[in-house]
């Protein structure tokens, strides 16, 4: 069954602009999704219909399928969302933001208390369940928000930027807790801009640019279409001239500092062969980007390219 | 049910609201109110004599219970669904399975809660001024509800509509003051000018002020069933008019 089923979903907003072009898009039950594009490209749009904040135009979303009009409260009660903007009354604590949440969601008082407690457990804020919210730091107030869209478990999970401006450790803790969420059956779909992110956690993805969308496809087949990686070197001495390496790219970025393009067709032990060859140390070795990240990059050049011509 | 659990914690959350913040909603009317006994009721009104038969001072206590009524329930919709609006966490309802009639209630309830224990605040206040005995508790009790009710309906659809705090306003500084000023609570309609007399009572909250004085005191300037058709009316057309711009997500979805 479809977790998510988006069919030709239009939205033209009043002043004329046309935020989505008519998308079609499929979410299986149980898959952790990327929802990936540039700001502006129309993922807010997308989300805020399929969670009933925004009117769309024509088309149609169903949530399990349940569809958003017909079946509006059905399907909201399938949909947590954690909206990319902090959009909870700061003047509240974490304990009644929850608690409200699970209100709304009609779960009776005693559960609504037990769950509150499981899921600010859950995003390690027990601690702080009497404090206003608005004395909390940016990532406490994240988790928060994560804490509120789980505390009526839902089926569908939409995380909007969750690790936006959160610091890496805390990260780290929220992409485990997504990963265990997901692994408890729980759909996720997550849209970042730390692409990383999107690659070391998602199974499926989807990009979407100036409305509509432009890949589809499993993480491992998207990523199977990068030609070439690009790593950085640090070097031993400083390079006094730039060597050629037959079949290699090369940038210099810095007196000690190399970067090399490595075709698919290539291997790095042919690249250190040559490297040994020219008399050249390397003392240690980085990828350029992630490797979703200059995909990402790749397509949206490329669809621009075509825009152009 | 799980639509009432909705609706309870919307009411909760409500009543919460305005008691944690009692400094600015439940202590301003009864300064103000003490203050208008004081002027108007004692020090003025003992130079005016009687109303109906009536000491000035109780003539006035239903009318100034019943306005703090009105301006309580109006404002404590219009600034909370206009705040939720402002901070976005109406989107915590809008992706919750709450029907919109339910949300509508909700806040509804929690303006009229207000507008009802700022009266009694008053009412309370009002005993350190004149005795306040109630001729008809019932219709008193229900002229109250039914006015809180159409005046936090007022305050919801104002709160839609608004697009800056300042919208939030207007309606309270240039309508609802001068109606209610003019509404027949100092004064009984009787003594003004014949064509003043058609004027007011083209001004509803005549007929609730009086119908209310009625309940308390058992004099009215009006007749007391037009008052009900009246704000009965206008509960029934606002509720419509509000529950239309939740369904059209008017203010509150693009």
């Amino acid at each position: 069954m479809n977790a998510l089923s988006i069919q030709n979903l239009r939205k033209t907003y009043q002043n004329g602009f046309e935020a989505l072009k008519g998308i079609d898009l499929e979410v299986k039950q149980g898959d952790f999704f990327a929802l990936l594009g540039a700001n502006g490209a129309g993922k807010s749009t997308a989300i805020g219909i399929i969670s009933s904040l925004v009117n769309a135009s024509s088309g149609s979303v169903k949530i399990f399928g349940y569809d958003v009009k017909l079946q509006r409260n059905l399907a909201k009660s399938c949909l947590g969302l954690v909206p990319q903007e902090i959009n909870f009354n700061q003047f509240d604590t974490a304990k009644s933001i929850v608690l409200n949440q699970a209100g709304y969601y009609g779960i009776p008082r005693h559960i609504a208390l037990q769950r509150m407690e499981t899921c600010l457990k859950q995003v390690d804020l027990w601690d702080k369940r009497d404090t206003i919210s608005r004395r909390l730091s940016g990532g406490m107030k994240r988790r928060v928000m994560i804490a509120r869209a789980m505390v009526h478990a839902p089926k569908l999970l939409i995380l909007d930027e969750p690790t936006a401006g959160v610091d890496i450790e805390i990260r780290r803790a929220m992409w485990q807790m997504m990963q265990e969420v997901n692994a408890q059956g729980t759909t996720i779909i997550l849209t970042t801009h730390y692409l990383e992110e999107a690659e070391s956690l998602c199974r499926n993805i989807a990009i979407i640019d100036s409305g509509k969308i432009i890949e589809h496809s499993d993480m491992a087949s998207l990523l199977s279409r990068l030609h070439v990686d690009y790593f950085i070197l640090d070097l031993a001495q400083p390079l006094m001239t730039m060597p050629t390496l037959t079949g290699f790219s090369l940038k210099s970025l810095g007196e000690k500092v190399l970067e090399v393009g490595v075709p698919k067709e290539r291997s790095l032990n042919d690249l250190f062969k040559q490297l040994s060859a020219a008399n050249i140390q390397v003392i240690s070795m980085k990828n350029k980007s992630n490797r979703l990240e200059q995909l990402f990059i790749d397509l949206i050049d490329s669809k621009n390219t075509r825009g152009n011509t | 049910m799980s639509v009432w659990i909705a609706f309870r914690t919307i009411v909760r959350k409500e009543f919460y609201r305005f008691i944690r913040i009692w400094p600015q909603t439940l202590l301003p009317p009864a300064i103000t109110t003490a203050l208008y006994f004081l002027i108007f009721g004692k020090l003025i009104g003992d130079r005016i004599g009687t109303i109906q038969g009536m000491s000035y001072m109780d003539y006035i206590v239903p009318g100034i219970i019943l306005m703090s009524v009105i301006t309580h329930s109006y404002a404590n919709v219009v600034s909370s669904f206009y705040s939720t609006k402002f901070q976005r966490n109406i989107e915590e309802l809008l992706v919750a399975p709450v029907p919109n009639w339910i949300i509508l209630a909700g806040y509804i309830s929690g303006g009229i809660l207000r507008g009802v224990l700022v009266g009694g605040v008053v009412a309370v206040i009002s005993l350190f001024f004149a005795p306040l005995t109630i001729q008809n508790p019932l219709m008193a009790i229900t002229v109250m509800l039914l006015t809180a009710t159409l005046f936090a309906l007022a305050g919801f659809i104002n709160a839609i509509l608004a697009e800056s705090f300042d919208d939030i306003s207007i309606i309270p500084n240039f309508v609802l003051t001068p109606l209610s000023y003019l509404g027949g609570v100092f004064y009984s309609v009787d003594m003004l000018p014949p064509i003043w007399q058609h004027i007011s009572l083209g001004n509803p909250i005549l007929y609730m002020v009086n119908a209310f004085r009625y309940g308390v005191i058992g004099i009215s300037d009006v007749d007391v069933s037009l008052a009900f058709l009246m704000t009965g009316g206008f509960i029934f057309l606002l509720t419509l008019f509000a529950l239309w711009m939740l369904h059209r997500g008017t203010g509150i979805k693009t």
